[in-house]
């Protein structure tokens, strides 16, 4: 069932980028292709892994179950399914379903003929992902450095490896993500009040215009970036959330070993103090 | 238009900025030595820089043995100290040839450019017109002290007056309590109440640098950590309290080249069950500092000349890293109580 009177468009032939016509159809209202099978194939499979990693664990409580990658001896090499083998092969599903999801969502964009800020935007996140189980592990010489796959374990590892480094609040590039975090929620938040109440007007009054909207901020905070200006605005702060959030682990560790505090004595020692 | 003229003109700041970031100093880069302090996936990790390590490790090396000791059978038909020199109060009871000895170590590691005449009168070895003598006399006391009471911290170990001098007459790491310190307003905008401004007393954290004056001359508890998921009033400390706490910690990390999982789980700070082995070693730590500060250093205010003295008048006191020197265990576990056993306790 079509949900808008345009969707019809999507369901165009071709923009494949490999499979030729062979996965190129619809399964209900899903665009299948050949990604999309590859997304299944991985999903299912570390997915069914971690009920494995479950099943071996002390505790199927949803909060608490964890598949811990290797011990640090392991290195770069496998190591046993029960001890870190079995994160090993769900890191390479979650790799191999995320980044086919990224170029299905590629293939769609090529079939509507729009740009490709969808399937990018999701890369900056996957490039996330991957940093913080793959480049930085790499990195460190041990893929024992990537974090566990449970609620509150992988919560305890970042916990962990901040303190590692004293005071993570003091690392650089961790303040410019939380800023740029907090700066896409404040633009989100502004813009949804700003849109929602132009098309929610007071009773008898009509909705209003993006001209209203515009002239409502540049009253209130002296400029308006425009209704496809605040989308950019907010793609560019929103990817660079994630992107720093990248940096900011891949530093902790590879390229700095000591406590952040200590990064910042390069301001105390300008010489011009 | 003029929003692009303010845009075009913060570009620039920004890109300096970014700049700035990688090219400040202090950058690593791999390979980066590991050691896995928990279970796996906990993020219970010791990161260190193997060159950093290699250069720390020369630092600090034990110094050569400065000539053997004579055989047991020799001190044993010795004559003791007290028996030869005049006015040796504490070391009296050694064998003279290993007495001798000493002094001469002790000269190396405390006084190595000042020689003898730092400590005594030449022309006359057994005046005590010196203050450093009847400060190293302590020393000497609160050396045997450590070895013999404070095991729970230095094992077997041991310290020597080399752990803290290094050759230095005055140990590098040592602190005096700092002059309150007001910004130019006056009233409560002037007063920063210790804490906001970089000191290596807080590894260079905002946090206060009180910490020391608290814990290390004081006893406060360091249990600041809420045992239940909201605030309460009973039991619970203040954000001051709370923030001068961590001051403390960073220290220790500072002092020891540790971050804070290597004593740590931070999943539940307070936990002993989940607390890596060596918190135990640092707490019985922090008691010993205390000890030492309160009865060894503190009671020699008045023995020193007033430009040995801190800022407000304190005398010198210790803290971790005056043992430690950033290192987990001081001269890396190194013991030298074995070729100066004169030090692991009262003859």
């Amino acid at each position: 069932m079509a949900l808008l009177s345009f969707e019809r468009k999507y369901r165009v032939r071709g923009g494949t980028l490999v499979g030729g016509d062979l996965f190129d159809f619809w399964f209900g209202p899903f665009y299948v292709g050949f990604f999309g099978v590859t997304t299944i194939f991985f999903a299912v499979l570390g997915t069914a892994l971690i009920f494995w990693g479950a099943a071996l664990g002390p505790t199927w409580n949803p909060w608490l179950i964890s598949i811990a990658p290797p011990d640090i001896k392991y290195g770069l090499a496998l190591a046993p399914l029960a001890e870190g083998g079995l994160w090993q092969i769900i890191t390479i599903c979650a790799i191999g379903a995320f980044g086919s999801w990224a170029l299905r969502e590629v293939e769609i964009c090529r079939k509507l003929g729009i740009g490709y800020h969808v399937p990018i935007a999701f890369g900056v996140a996957i490039f996330a992902y991957v940093t913080l189980v793959v480049i930085r592990p790499f990195l460190l010489g041990a893929w024992g450095h990537g974090f566990p796959y449970g609620i509150f374990s992988h919560l305890d590892w970042v916990s962990n490896v901040g303190y590692q480094f004293l005071h993570f609040h003091y690392n650089p590039a961790h303040m410019l993500a939380v800023t740029f975090f907090f700066t896409t929620c404040l633009l989100l938040s502004l813009h949804g009040a700003v849109v929602l109440s132009s098309v929610n007007p007071a009773r008898g009054e009509t909705i209003k215009t993006p001209e209203h909207e515009d002239t409502y901020v540049r009253d209130t905070i002296g400029y308006s970036v425009g209704t496809l200006g605040i989308h950019r605005l907010g793609l560019f702060v929103a990817l660079n959330a994630g992107f720093w959030s990248a940096v900011c682990i891949v530093i902790s560790g590879p390229f700095w070993t000591r406590g952040w505090p200590e990064w910042w004595n390069w301001w105390l020692d300008l010489p011009v103090w | 238009m003029k929003n692009i003229a303010i845009v075009a003109a913060l570009l620039p700041f920004g890109a300096l900025l970014v700049i700035a970031f990688f090219f400040t100093v202090g950058w690593e880069r791999p390979p980066i030595d590991v050691q896995q302090v928990g279970y796996r996936g906990t993020g219970m990790e010791e990161p260190n820089n193997p060159r950093e390590q290699a250069k720390l490790v020369a630092l600090n090396q034990i110094p050569p043995e400065i000539y053997p000791l004579d055989s047991p059978a020799d001190l044993a038909s010795a004559p003791k100290a007290r028996e030869i020199y005049e006015n040796v109060q504490v070391l009296g009871g050694l064998p003279e040839p290993q007495f001798t000895r000493l002094m001469a170590a002790i000269t190396e590691w405390v006084a190595p450019e000042e020689g003898c005449g730092y400590c005594h009168n030449l022309d006359n070895l057994a005046d005590d017109s010196l203050y450093t003598k009847t400060v190293s006399r302590r020393m000497i006391q609160m050396t045997w002290n450590i070895n013999t009471d404070w095991q729970d911290h230095v094992k077997e170990t041991g310290v020597t007056c080399y752990t803290c001098h290094r050759g230095n007459p005055v140990p590098e790491n040592i602190w005096f309590k700092d002059k309150p310190q007001r910004f130019a307003s006056a009233g409560m905008l002037g007063w920063n109440d210790g804490q906001n401004r970089p000191s290596e007393k807080s590894a260079y954290t905002s946090l206060p640098v009180t910490a020391f004056e608290a814990y290390l001359v004081g006893d406060a508890p360091i249990r600041v950590q809420a045992t239940a998921a909201l605030p309460t009033t009973e039991g619970g400390s203040t954000i001051r309290q709370t923030e001068e706490t961590y001051g403390l910690m960073m220290h220790m990390s500072d002092g020891l080249g540790v971050g804070c999982t290597y004593c740590h789980n931070t999943q539940a700070f307070g936990s002993w069950e989940l607390s890596p082995p060596p918190r135990q070693t640092a707490w019985h730590g922090i008691r010993m500092v205390q000890d030492l500060n309160g009865s060894y250093l503190l009671p020699l205010t008045d023995t020193f000349p007033p430009e040995r003295l801190g800022p407000t008048g304190d005398v010198a006191k210790a803290n971790c890293a005056t043992c430690h020197q950033g290192v987990f265990k001081p001269l890396y576990g190194a013991s030298m109580l074995d070729q100066y056993p004169s030090l692991s306790g009262a003859p």
